[in-house]
């Protein structure tokens, strides 16, 4: 069964458009231009209980918004959603008491105060019974690894520890529904990987339901099954990590290893990607494989070779990248038509 | 709106936390008790020369013993009523979005705010009576002895409302900041307002009309004058009641005024910002 829920949504924006220089400052006391924002454009998905999704997209493609709906910090222009059968923006007790939202930029412990004693203020603010307190606050040190770092004033902690915490705060009242907002941002490649290890099992253990946003596609690989992409507010994708590279992976990487020194031509072929003779790198688009390869073993002696689909990183840029394009060439439109207009 | 948690037990949780992180900056506390009582030396010394060049009139049916003494209550009462950062804290924590916490987890803002308050009150308090204690012991000399048990009564409600009056008063102002953004302006303007209307300046006996009648209407002179008048028995009986019941009045008018403001705010904030 579905435990999140969402119909249509839609969330619009409208932002103060300022122009450049002083007179349209003053202008723009007077006489204020508005410009719409479409963060969010539609949105249907369904994420069942126990499921760990990804959010990916490039900046601004409405990941954050998404989360911000769900948790109820902002209402939504249109659509309809339902977690755990509430209302997020409608922001019942019931429905505060059972997800956490944690953000990689924002804190929300007591900055002067050791760790332990935000801790007690969310026991009771979630009215968390003492023994189950105890019993999870435990557990989550343990697995953290943050003995010892409780009594320490939380700006003393390094970043690092301070995620941890940030985890530890936002789970004391075990939620059935985490909402991750880049829990990784500015993390170095250790911490990074123990917190993924963290979630990974904490999830598995608890069975609870998580979204969550990432830049680092090392989060999603070792964390997520299920990728949604979401560019300018839509969904472009919905479904497997492999199968991205399926739907969007035009091209797939031949390495071929020559008996003598690489050919020249071989750029006829393809694209070449790297060549260190006598092995060569080429890009074949997916469809022309079979043929290419067909050709080059007529041709040439080969030793070896194989056949790659392309690295996961490369090809969701190129899906960033691709809507960027469009982006930008429908800016240049409109921009065209204005100065046809003027 | 949603139904937030009132367990008592919550509430102390918070008061004893806030009153820890307090804690941290007493020396600051500290250093800022001594520095209050700076600018009271020069209003002393400027009275001391109209006195003696009125040569024993009294000016609005005070001396120069009774102006003392005021200032010096006028100190105390401003210990109870003014908010530092109390508005600046709310308007920040809209701009940069700490207030989503706020609506993310059960808790109610206000409520949050004026228990930490209360904890903030209470630990510059005990810092600040020491230096309060012999300031007013050095200057005894201009005060004609205690107040009767009534008076003092309705002195230390009049502080206690003095507190949740200036308390409601800024954080009114602070959550305009979810239509503002900035709110220092307005602050900077109700500052100037509440010095001199507040009786912070001078007692308000003193102003000429229409501007007497301006700050009788207005609640600010709950904030320093009307507590520091009860000490001094210039209202009492009937009046004093009475007094009492129109600053409670005051109270619970800004009290509803932030409710309104946080709920209207609230869903200005989640159709805008975010």
């Amino acid at each position: 069964m579905a435990i999140i829920e969402i119909n249509g949504l839609s969330k619009t924006y409208s932002v103060y458009h300022k122009r450049e220089g002083i007179a349209a400052s003053i202008r723009g006391l007077f006489h204020r231009q508005y410009r719409s924002v479409h963060a969010v454009r539609q949105i249907d998905l369904q994420v069942d209980e126990g499921e760990f999704v990804a959010f990916l997209g490039p900046n601004g493609a409405g990941k954050t918004t998404t989360l911000k709906l769900l948790s109820g910090v902002i209402h939504p222009t249109e659509g309809t959603a339902s977690v755990m059968g509430y209302v997020p923006w409608q922001r019942q007790t019931g429905y505060r008491r059972q997800f956490a939202l944690v953000m990689g930029q924002k804190n929300q412990l007591w900055w002067d105060l050791p760790a332990q004693e935000s801790f007690r203020l969310h026991q009771q603010i979630y009215q968390i019974e003492r023994a189950a307190f105890e019993k999870t606050l435990d557990e989550l040190v343990e697995l953290l690894n943050l003995q010892g770092l409780l009594g320490q004033p939380v700006r003393e902690l390094s970043l690092g520890e301070r995620m941890k915490m940030e985890l530890v705060a936002a789970l004391l009242h075990s939620p059935k529904v985490l909402f991750l907002d880049e829990p990784t941002i500015g993390l170095d490649v250790v911490a990074q990987h123990n917190v993924q290890g963290f979630l990974r099992h904490y999830q598995q253990q608890r069975n609870i339901t998580i979204m969550l946003t990432s830049h680092y596609m090392k989060d999603v690989v070792a964390l997520c099954r299920r990728v949604v992409i979401i560019t300018e507010g839509r969904i472009m994708y919905d479904g497997s990590l492999s199968g991205i590279i399926d739907q969007f992976g035009g091209h797939k990487l031949l390495t071929l290893q020559f008996s003598d020194e690489a050919p020249v031509d071989l750029k006829n072929f393809g694209k070449l990607v790297e060549v260190q003779s006598p092995r060569a790198k080429l890009r074949v688009d997916r469809s022309s494989v079979a043929n290419v390869l067909g050709q080059i073993l007529s041709k040439y002696n080969l030793v070896d070779v194989s056949v790659e689909e392309p690295p996961l990183e490369e090809v969701i840029a190129e899906v960033f990248a691709s809507v960027n394009g469009m982006h930008e060439a429908e800016l240049n439109k409109q921009q065209v038509l204005r100065n046809a207009g003027d | 709106m949603p139904v937030t948690s009132v367990n008592p037990q919550t509430w102390w949780t918070i008061f004893r936390i806030s009153l820890e992180e307090r804690l941290v900056y007493r020396a600051d506390f500290a250093l800022g008790t001594l520095m209050r009582f700076i600018p009271i030396v020069t209003q002393v010394l400027l009275w001391q020369a109209i006195f003696e060049a009125l040569k024993g009139d009294d000016v609005a049916g005070y001396q120069y013993n009774d102006i003392v003494a005021y200032y010096l209550l006028v100190l105390i009462g401003r210990a109870f009523s003014s908010m530092p950062n109390l508005s600046e804290g709310i308007a920040q924590q809209i701009r940069d979005g700490q207030i989503k916490k706020f609506l993310i987890q059960p808790i109610d803002l206000i409520g949050f705010l004026l228990i930490t308050r209360v904890a903030h009150k209470i630990v510059y308090y005990g810092i600040a009576i020491g230096p309060f204690a012999l300031v007013f012991y050095l200057c005894r000399g201009f005060f004609s002895g205690w107040p009767d048990t009534v008076t003092l009564a309705g002195y230390a409600t009049s502080l206690v409302l003095a507190f949740l009056l200036g308390f409601f008063l800024e954080a009114f102002i602070g959550l305009i900041g979810f239509w503002f953004l900035e709110v220092s302006s307005l602050l900077f303007v109700y500052m100037l307002i509440n010095y001199f209307l507040s009786g912070h300046m001078f007692p308000l006996a003193m102003l000429p009309e229409p501007w007497a009648s301006i700050a009788q209407a207005i609640p600010l002179q709950y904030l320093a004058y009307f507590p520091t008048q009860v000490f001094l028995g210039k209202i009492q009986g009937e009046m004093l009641t009475w007094g009492l019941t129109i600053q409670l009045a005051w109270v619970i008018c800004f009290a509803i005024l932030c409710r309104i403001a946080m709920h209207y705010g609230v869903r200005r904030y989640s159709a805008f910002g975010g």
